[in-house]
């Protein structure tokens, strides 16, 4: 069953990036939604379900965590890996992100492979 | 924080994003310090406030054709003139050079925070923070063309309100 997936960053190359390595992994792609920002992401996922999101965390608007917050914060969501991929390296901000449930972190800079490494399992 | 260890900040951060995102050589230039801050430049320009308790900004400049190559190693394109794709690239770049260097800095420093990105393209443009420290500088070779990496960083004054001092002026600049 295919996967539909959620990248969420202000970058659109970040994006970009990302959404060449799904392509490369063995996922089997479903649609992949876009957002540059938290609110951005909640507006357009609004009840509908995705199979796996990723997300920056220094955003403007609404930043990483407190998307991460709301979204767990919502039955229909709670339950979706968020893997936030992100130059914010910081103990805090990781511990803060596990708190609030997120499944998985990468560190900008990243290679395909690390992010590969972090999917598996989570699919 | 030391001039030198600033340089090797510099370097570190620099060197692993290069290795791990672009693929691009990159040789390393002499650093420098500049008392007033970034001359007048031609290109593409990015800028990236860090506030906590110490605050500063981190510049990242180039010419047109470098930041467009930046573009194309990230986004396997090509890319022959400054679009927004070439501009949130060398955004993109900015904010993991300058992010890597603020979390090696917490290590030693404590919490900080970076602003979001603001990227310039234009031609005899001046960009000057409001802060007055001397800028740490370092210059980099990446098949001929020149990528400058400047950090100003300075402990905040006790009982200070946190703030991004990024002050940018425009002179003749122009897409």
């Amino acid at each position: 069953m295919a996967l539909d997936v959620m990248i969420v960053d202000d970058s659109a190359a970040i994006r970009k990036i990302l959404q060449r390595v799904l392509v490369q992994t063995d996922i089997q792609l479903g649609t992949v939604l876009e957002a540059g920002d938290g609110q951005e992401a909640l507006n357009t996922l609004g009840d509908r379900k995705v199979g796996l999101i990723l997300s920056d965390i220094n955003m403007p608007i609404m930043d990483g965590l407190q998307f991460l917050a709301q979204l767990k914060a919502n039955p229909v969501h709670k339950s979706v890996p968020v893997v936030m991929i992100t130059t914010e390296g910081s103990q805090q901000k990781v511990l803060e992100a596990v708190q609030l449930g997120a499944a998985g972190y990468v560190k900008k800079p990243f290679t395909a492979d690390q992010i590969k490494e972090k999917l598996v399992g989570l699919i | 924080m030391e001039h030198e260890q600033l340089v090797e900040e510099i370097r570190i951060a620099t060197r692993e994003v290069f290795e791990t995102m672009l693929s691009l050589p990159l040789a390393e230039g002499e650093p420098s310090i500049e008392p007033n801050g970034p001359a007048p430049c031609d290109g593409v320009v990015a800028l990236i406030g860090m506030t906590g308790a110490w605050t500063g900004t981190g510049i990242i400049s180039c010419p047109a054709v470098l930041a467009c190559k930046f573009a194309g190693q990230f986004l396997m394109g090509a890319y022959d003139s400054v679009s927004d794709d070439v501009l949130d690239a060398v955004g993109e770049l900015t904010n993991m050079i300058i992010g890597g260097i603020k979390t090696r800095m917490e290590e030693k420093l404590g919490p900080m925070a970076l602003s979001v990105p603001t990227v310039i393209y234009g031609r005899n443009f001046t960009t000057r923070s409001l802060a007055r420290h001397r800028w740490t500088v370092v210059r980099f070779d990446c098949e001929g063309n020149h990528l400058c990496v400047q950090l100003c960083v300075t402990q905040a004054a006790a009982g200070s309100s946190p703030r991004i001092p990024v002050g940018v002026a425009l002179h003749e600049s122009g897409r």
